[in-house]
């Protein structure tokens, strides 16, 4: 489904990705951790077309598509989802009325029938209660004064309402109590299935005792540096990332 | 027509409208009126009142007197005007009274709302009382030429504790097609104690023509009422506009008002709030949306001259294209007018490299235990907005849509008259491709 192969990419003169080289089968589902710095969330919002990072290098087939050659819009559109570490704020347009008109254009690519309020209405209530979120909060301007967990909660939500075949889920779990987490982490297990895949990006291994993946890769200095199955995510916890830095380490 | 031939051509308009039977108060308001303008003149280009607003579409044309046109105007604009269907209204054509286009049956007894052309013939005692008491046309030039020419408009007088749920309309419409024209609307808004009422005003140009519209409204509130006030302004292409609100407020009055600027090339506006008693308060709104060339200037004066009066202010525009805008607010905060409380915000949105925004706050503040803030920016759409809404599958120019629509819709969705603001919801997503 996602190959990435040995990709580069800098923001300004500063080399973040140093050459990933990833494979994500169908259906599976990828953690990648690493310390702060090392090209998580770079590697997120370059899989999702953020502009302000430079891909030097490298490329991205998605469906054996070129993902580089495409726009954000389009890669939502066919079916690639980022859940933000860092959900914006926007006053003025509700949750609704933004998730509609995003539905409804990723519809139309897929080439189905646009969904009208009514049935849209129907489906969101379906939808939001997966994340227990609290319905009046979608009438509400976009994530306004929304806390943490409540914001994050949307992301699944939205998540949940596009559909896509590869999510991934940057820091889904920083500035989240347990509690939230747990909610949260429940909406992303409900929406696993044999034909979505997803990238876990998280910094803590506490993350993936509620969203078990089927792989660990360890990202260090914007390559990946150790590949390993879930174990690997407790020999992180009980080494800390420190023993990456030592020069042999990536050999082991 | 250089600017000093234009104040002669108004000063000759003025000699040319004088007639007999005109009450004597009225003409000595007139003459002083005139003479104000005549010392005054057009503000001088770089003036400081006028200082990013080009007058010359203004003062290089002689607008004449209305000749007839429009007198075959049928309602069918109302919806264009944002004017509900069946409301108490009072309509006037290129400046003059049309009763055919009005209706104002089912007003409750305690309020009285007739032309002023009309209330000036009959010599209404309370006009002599109110009219031209806080228009300051011995600073402004355009309320002294307006004070000087006023012929129509409305006069509203609502009793003390009358309140009135829904809202009365005043329309304006101006319509030119080869002969420039100017109109000087004047209203009294004469606001009994306690009383509560919603007005809207709306200026609306039909046709292709060259025109100016130099509109004034007075408005007094007595102790206690609560005002509701609409400017709503969707001049034609060629439209010229300069409007002045003058709004007296006094001990515990609340005036919100709501200034809407969608059309004209140019267009000024000029609102002066004094609240005048303790416990006054006011909000101020205003929405701006330019593009091409025009120029949208809005100045704003609050003064508080009594303790513990609040006021709140939220300007926002959207310049495109190689537009114009000009926020100038200013807030007077007098010696006595302790406990003050005032917060200003204008926030200016680019979507052109062409269009230009000049925001400028002056605070004056004369008294020492207050409280005033002060916010402006001036931007683009933001990047990590447009990224977020792109990434979950909205094309870049529905991002850009949605965000400039949601920009406006903050100030919009103030507006507390559902089937306007449903009107102007329409409009701008009308106007941002979103129906």
């Amino acid at each position: 489904m996602l190959e990435i192969r040995n990709l580069r990419a800098k923001v300004g003169e500063k080399e973040i990705l140093r050459g990933v080289n990833l494979n994500v089968g169908a259906g599976e589902v990828h953690a990648i951790m690493g310390p702060n710095g090392s090209g998580k969330s770079t590697l997120a919002h370059v899989l999702a077309g953020r502009e302000n990072y430079q891909v030097t290098g490298g490329e991205i087939l998605y469906n054996g598509k070129n993902l580089l050659a495409m726009s954000p819009e389009e890669r939502a559109r066919e079916g690639i989802f980022l859940a933000f570490q860092y959900p914006v704020e926007i006053p003025g347009i509700s949750t609704t009325y933004f998730l509609k008109a995003a539905l409804n254009a990723v519809r139309k690519h897929r080439g189905l029938d646009e969904l009208d309020a009514m049935e849209f209405l129907s489906l969101i209530k379906e939808k939001i209660k997966l994340v227990e979120m609290d319905q009046a909060l979608i009438n509400r301007p976009l994530n306004e004064g929304f806390s943490g967990g409540e914001k994050k909660r949307n992301e699944v939500l939205q998540m949940a309402v596009l559909d896509p075949h590869l999510a991934i889920l940057d820091e889904t779990d920083s500035g989240l109590d347990i509690d939230a987490l747990r909610i949260v982490a429940g909406g992303v297990n409900a929406l696993r299935r044999p034909d979505r895949s997803m990238v876990v990006i998280t910094h803590y291994q506490r993350l993936l005792d509620y969203i078990v993946p089927d792989f660990i890769h360890v990202l260090f200095e914007g390559r990946i540096v150790r590949s390993g199955a879930k174990e690997l995510a407790l020999e992180l916890e009980s080494k800390g990332y420190d023993w990456l830095k030592s020069p042999t380490a990536a050999l082991h | 027509m250089q600017v000093l031939e234009s104040k002669e051509h108004y000063l000759a308009l003025f000699r040319q409208s004088r007639g007999g039977g005109a009450p004597s108060w009225l003409s000595r308001l007139r003459e002083s009126a005139i003479a104000s303008f005549a010392e005054q003149g057009f503000p001088a280009p770089g003036s400081e009142e006028w200082k990013y607003t080009n007058l010359a579409p203004i003062t290089s044309v002689p607008f004449g007197r209305a000749n007839g046109e429009g007198k075959t105007i049928t309602a069918d604009f109302f919806a264009s005007a944002f004017v509900e269907e069946g409301s108490a209204r009072l309509v006037f054509v290129n400046g003059a009274f049309a009763a055919r286009l009005s209706s104002v049956g089912g007003l409750p007894a305690g309020v009285r709302v007739v032309s002023l052309r009309a209330a000036l013939g009959e010599n209404d005692g309370e006009l002599e009382a109110y009219l031209g008491r806080s228009a300051r046309y011995r600073e402004q030039p355009f309320v002294a030429l307006n004070t000087a020419l006023m012929e129509d408009g409305a006069a509203l007088f609502v009793a003390p504790g009358c309140r009135l749920e829904t809202p009365i309309y005043l329309v304006f419409v101006s319509l030119a097609h080869e002969q420039p024209v100017q109109s000087q609307p004047r209203n009294l808004l004469v606001l009994g104690a306690g009383s509560e009422v919603k007005i809207v005003e709306s200026y609306i140009g039909l046709g292709t023509g060259n025109y100016f519209t130099n509109a004034v409204t007075e408005l007094v509130a007595a102790e206690g009422a609560v005002v509701d006030h609409y400017r709503i302004q969707r001049e034609a292409g060629r439209g010229l506009h300069v409007g002045t609100l003058e709004a007296h407020l006094s001990e515990r009055c609340s005036l919100t008002t709501h200034a809407v600027t969608l059309g004209g090339s140019l267009v000024r506006n000029d609102l002066h709030v004094v609240l005048d008693g303790e416990g006054a308060e006011c909000a101020l709104n205003g929405f701006y949306m330019a593009d091409g060339d025009q120029q949208v200037d809005n100045h704003t004066e609050i003064e508080h001259a009594k303790p513990r009066t609040r006021s709140f202010e939220l300007y926002k525009g959207i310049l495109d294209g190689a537009a114009r805008g000009v926020f100038n607010g200013k807030i007077i905060v007098h010696k006595d007018a302790q406990k003050t409380d005032a917060r200003q915000t204008n926030k200016n949105l680019l979507l052109s490299d062409h269009a230009v925004a000049n925001s400028k706050p002056q605070l004056e503040i004369y008294a020492d235990d207050v409280k005033c803030s002060h916010g402006s920016t001036i931007g683009q759409l933001d990047g990590d907005a447009l990224f977020y809404l792109r990434s979950r599958g909205i094309g870049s120019d529905e991002a850009r849509s949605l965000l400039s629509y949601a920009f406006a819709s903050d100030v919009i969705g103030r507006v507390k008259i559902p089937a306007l603001r449903a009107r102007l919801d329409d409009y701008l997503a009308d106007r941002f491709g979103r129906n």
